[in-house]
């Protein structure tokens, strides 16, 4: 998780020229870093490419816009962390 | 190409589904109200129009990679290189290929070649959605047509 957060940390300050030490593992990447929908393309492509998965963004947004999940639940970092080592998981089974 | 109703590319050569690749060509009008501006008395295609004709080269890769159930939209460009002046006339041989499709989005790149030449490449990002409308995706189906479309060939996929 906290190797996976550096990842994900690193990703995002580069592509989005935020500096490194604002962004924290309870930050949420809309809301607090104030990413918006093009810049998180960016973003997912890069964390797609550095682990190897597709984050399922069309079902997570679907599912926000249904009113079945919230943006922390996938765009908080930490849960965003934890999403992406679940899909790292999967692929390995 | 038809610069008044923004078709940059004239046909689809071949499209390679499992290699993710594209080729299309492309001849510049030999006289467009556009090259009375750009620029008096020294026409040359505005380099805008030919980062859109390689848009519309990965677009059409990227509808046939997801066999026209999404609808490419260009979303951002990158590293756009313009690196030879292209005239009224010429005849373009266009490139593309999928560098990633992710969900709801795709990167690919995509170059133009004039002579032989690589005149300018970029990357380039769309988001994938669903048609906006029936009317939307008829139109569409048109151009395929009348761009060669290999819709045959996405059928047996």
């Amino acid at each position: 998780m906290s190797s996976t957060f550096d990842t994900v940390a690193k990703i995002i300050s580069e592509t989005c020229d935020i500096p490194h030490e604002t962004i924290k593992p309870e930050s949420h990447a809309i809301n607090d870093l104030g990413i918006d929908s093009l810049d998180f393309l960016d973003i997912a492509f890069a964390i797609d490419k550095a682990f190897g998965i597709k984050m399922p963004l069309e079902q997570w947004t679907q599912e926000v816009n249904d009113g079945k999940a919230t943006t922390d639940q996938y765009f908080q970092l930490n849960n965003l962390c934890t999403r992406i080592d679940e899909l790292v998981a999967a692929k390995g089974a | 190409m038809r610069l008044e109703y923004f078709q940059l590319i004239d046909r689809i050569l071949e499209v390679d589904i499992a290699d993710k690749t594209i080729r299309t060509e492309a001849r510049v009008p030999a006289s467009s109200t556009i090259f009375e501006g750009h620029f008096p008395g020294y026409p040359l295609m505005p380099g805008v129009l030919l980062i859109e004709a390689m848009a519309q080269t990965a677009g059409w890769l990227l509808i046939a990679v997801t066999k026209f159930t999404r609808m490419p939209f260009f979303a951002a460009v990158k590293d756009a290189k313009l690196r030879a002046f292209i005239t009224p006339g010429q005849q373009l041989a266009l490139s593309g290929k999928v560098l990633h499709e992710g969900s709801g989005f795709a990167v690919a790149k995509a170059d133009i070649r004039c002579e032989g030449k690589l005149a300018c490449n970029a990357e380039l990002t769309f988001r994938l959605v669903e048609f906006p409308n029936s009317e939307f995706r008829a139109n569409m189906e048109k151009m395929a047509a009348i761009l060669e479309f290999p819709s045959e060939m996405l059928a047996n996929a």
